[in-house]
């Protein structure tokens, strides 16, 4: 099963070639700064794993971000009690998110469409107040956790390799800070790309696109479908965790605010800004919303005055005056702005731009006839 | 800004030409390139970057506006412009208004949107991407530990704006961070012996305290200082930051047999919790034949105004108000009046403190490395900043001077007058050992 045809593997080899050279290409858009790099990477992840549920089976769940917080608060416990080495964190953090997902995924699946997302919401909700008051031994509230310099970190104490320096995560000796930070989460994104592709093509995808285009019909040709969609939860609540662990790698600390509502509410957004369903569509989203809240929202009336400032001086106020509201601290609308746009003449999300483009393409080239088979996008 | 980023780019194409396919190995050289001299160091450079890193959104918004203003304000008067401000008035002072080293000072701005997670991953943009030498900002201690550690792990100067726990200076103090602002122990301290003259010594407290370190360290000092007069506790509740509705923790206070509310809340939590209390009558009533009352530990003209008249006659403690005298804090109102219209907030003014502070201290130094500006700073005595002698004591680089105890105006001559200072407590009363909150500074790198 792990054969891919010959256009996967180009798509593999382009992605990871795009990934891996994200420092440079990204540089000219003042992107290419470790942090956002790793940013792009780690809600990159997040966005594949929500994929396999939201855009194979069609199951809208709002409460992911519960699974992106545990991750993150085991990983951080991991650093504290075992050490700092990132490899037992990450695979923690993945197997607890699971069972975490397990549990909450067994009880929600019960029901469908609306009633299963409110039922995720009301999960996550439950989980990021316990994490704010009920849990503080175990997550320091509101303060957040973090990892302390007098932790016991048992397995470094105990091979000899604990350090003085600052706690932070490292690969058997490399720092996971900055740019191997930033590498580390881009293999794990590559390889969690790489299981997506394996997921959509197998006949497990097949079975979970087929619940999402008519579940009923399925149950009549004697499949249960429960254990599928179980299957599909448990896989992208695992994907929440890692990334959720990998952010807590690149940044020892885990706070509640990253299970809260409007977290869970970013991935599903991310999801259908780049294009539900489609392989890379969610990646491109996520990195889209990722880049507005960070660019965007550091334009302040300064550097607007200073971009404009070749233009005459009533034309450049007034530009500023019209630009200001959808920068700074007004950068949600502007992603809401781009949100509408897209939702409104693209509903599949960019991704369904660029087929649309490709097609379009393809039919100048070869004459209109093959203008509407070409359905292998995705 | 183009030349300067093309300038950027070419240099980061040289550095990361290396890299190529081969993918992590690389990454080593990178991080040696960087490891060099310090971080961000300006070289050559005609100017210099800082960071302001304050809440646009969230509880603490309201503070953050105002501190940024304050910070505009400082990066003008550092380069000469305006009227200068308390650049006037401080001493021993270095600087000599052509920016900082004969850099012009530049500043990016990032929204912390009062949280942890959010605030470091601005701090970080600024440290990576702009290449600030400092950071600065805050308004909520949470956010400013966090940021603050963020810093010193990244080896770059960080000047807290306003928190109040003791935490930040004290468990969790590092080497990078300094703080002119107060903390929740010196509240205590001097609000204590005022609060015993006013109401008594035998009060019963009830104590809602914001659940974060701000708010447990508050809640600590307060009921230390207030069981040391006579009073007893007789609950102590913790509410989520950024709440809005505090009446289910307001309606059981009455039961209790508390005759004291404490609200260890800040912000618009602080405006809303009050409000709702007073709302509730809470102030009209007769408890163990006294009058209720309500005690607000942290106060500021921000939350004065946003609660409105509900706040006459309350206590607290503040870290600086408008209304001072003498000659600094004029001073600084009036270049802030000017350019913005109203008076400073405590934020704005510890905001811009704590920048002229960093600008002097690496003008004194001779240089941006921040192990030469920290010894600068360590145990840095001045004047002229408007709370009269302070000391930045090297052991927990945590500022003593003169504390407020204020009280909500009964007749406000304007609408900024809301605060009446009670009494300025003299800095030997609010002193106190390094070593009784733990925590270690670490070293400079």
């Amino acid at each position: 099963m792990f054969s891919l045809s010959r256009n996967d593997r180009l798509l593999m080899l382009g992605f990871t070639a795009v990934v891996l050279l994200a420092p440079l290409w990204l540089q000219p858009f003042g992107a290419g700064y470790p942090d956002l790099l790793q940013k792009f990477a780690i809600f990159g992840l997040f966005a594949i794993g929500y994929n396999i549920l939201f855009g194979l089976t069609g199951y809208l769940s709002f409460g992911h971000a519960a699974f992106l917080g545990v991750g993150s608060y085991t990983a951080v416990w991991s650093f504290k009690l075992l050490s700092l080495n990132v490899i037992p964190a990450v695979i923690l953090a993945t197997l607890l998110a699971g069972l975490f997902a397990v549990v909450i995924g067994f009880l929600s699946l019960r029901r469908s469409g609306i009633y299963f997302a409110i039922l995720t919401l009301a999960f996550a909700q439950m989980s990021y107040k316990l994490a704010y008051s009920v849990l503080t031994p175990i997550t320091n509230g509101e303060t957040g956790l973090r990892v302390l310099r007098d932790d016991p970190r048992i397995i470094d104490n105990m091979l000899g390799t604990a350090h003085d320096g600052s706690p932070i995560g490292s690969l058997f000796g490399i720092g996971m800070q900055g740019y191997p930070a930033f590498y580390f989460s881009a293999v794990m994104l590559i390889l969690g790309f790489y299981l997506s592709v394996l997921i959509f093509r197998s006949p497990f995808g097949l079975k979970l696109r087929a619940i999402k285009s008519n579940q009923s019909r399925m149950q009549y040709t004697g499949y249960n479908t429960r254990p599928y969609l179980l299957w599909a939860f448990v896989i992208s609540g695992m994907y929440a965790g890692m990334a959720g662990s990998l952010l807590a790698v690149t940044d020892p600390l885990a706070g509640a605010e990253r299970m809260q509502w409007t977290a869970s509410g970013e991935v599903v957004l991310m999801t259908i800004l780049g294009g539900t369903g489609t392989l890379l569509g969610p990646i491109i989203g996520a990195a889209l919303i990722k880049y507005s809240e960070n660019i965007f929202s550091a334009f302040n009336e300064s550097a607007l005055h200073e971009a404009f400032s070749f233009l005459p001086g009533f034309i450049e106020n007034f530009l500023v005056t019209i630009v200001h509201p959808f920068v700074g601290e007004g950068w949600h609308l502007t992603l809401g702005a781009l949100f509408m746009i897209i939702v409104i003449f693209l509903p599949g999300g960019l991704m369904d731009g660029l087929s649309r483009i490709a097609r379009r393409w393809r039919a100048r080239k070869h004459g209109s006839d093959e203008a509407d088979s070409s359905q292998v996008e995705d | 800004m183009s030349d300067d980023f093309n300038k950027k780019r070419r240099n980061f194409l040289k550095s990361t030409a290396a890299l190529g396919v081969a993918g992590m190995a690389p990454t080593v050289f990178v991080r040696n390139a960087w490891a060099q001299d310090f971080v961000n160091n300006p070289g050559k450079a005609a100017a210099i970057t800082l960071g302001f890193n304050v809440p646009q959104t969230g509880p603490y918004a309201d503070e953050g506006a105002d501190e940024l203003r304050a910070f505009k304000l400082a990066v003008k008067h550092l380069n000469g412009e305006g009227d200068g401000g308390m650049l006037n008035t401080m001493k021993p002072m270095a600087l000599q208004g052509n920016g900082i080293l004969g850099k012009k000072v530049n500043y990016v701005t990032g929204d912390t949107q009062t949280k942890s997670d959010a605030a470091r991953a601005s701090a970080k943009r600024m440290i990576e991407k702009d290449g600030a030498l400092m950071i600065s900002g805050g308004s909520s201690s949470g956010v400013a530990v966090a940021v603050q550690s963020l810093c010193h792990e990244a080896g770059v100067m960080f000047m807290a704006g306003l928190t109040h726990s003791n935490d930040t200076t004290g468990k969790d103090k590092r080497k990078y961070g300094f703080r002119h602002f107060f903390n929740a122990y010196m509240s205590g301290q001097s609000l204590a012996p005022v609060l015993g003259e006013r109401y008594g010594t035998d009060r019963k407290a009830y104590h809602l305290t914001a659940d974060y370190t701000w708010g447990w360290t508050q809640e600590e000092s307060i009921k230390n200082a207030t069981e040391g007069l006579g009073w007893q506790t007789v609950e102590t509740v913790r509410t989520p930051l950024g709440a809005g509705d505090f009446s289910q923790y307001i309606t059981p206070v009455l039961d209790s047999g508390a005759d004291v509310l404490i609200l260890n809340h800040y912000g618009k939590d602080m405006v809303n919790s009050l409000t709702q209390a007073v709302q509730f009558g809470l102030r009209d009533k007769q408890v163990n034949g006294k009058d209720f009352q309500i005690v607000v530990p942290l106060f500021s003209r921000l939350m004065a105004q946003g609660a409105g008249e509900n706040i006459k006659g309350i206590l607290g403690s503040t870290n600086w108000n408008w209304a001072l005298q003498d000659a600094a804090s004029q001073a600084f109102v009036k270049s802030f009046g000017q350019e913005y219209g109203f008076p400073p907030s405590q934020a704005a003014h510890t905001c811009y403190v704590q920048t002229l502070l960093y600008a002097n201290a690496v003008e004194t130094a001779g240089t941006f490395y921040p192990c030469e500006v920290i010894s600068a700073l360590e145990d840095f005595q001045f004047d002229g900043l408007g709370n009269g002698p302070t000391l930045y004591r090297g052991a927990d680089h945590q500022c003593f001077k003169p504390v407020l105890v204020v009280e909500g105006n009964d007749n406000p001559s304007n609408q900024f007058d809301l605060l009446k200072v009670v009494k300025q407590v003299p800095t030997e009363q609010v002193m106190y050992d390094p070593s009784i909150f733990g925590g270690e500074l670490g070293s400079c790198k």
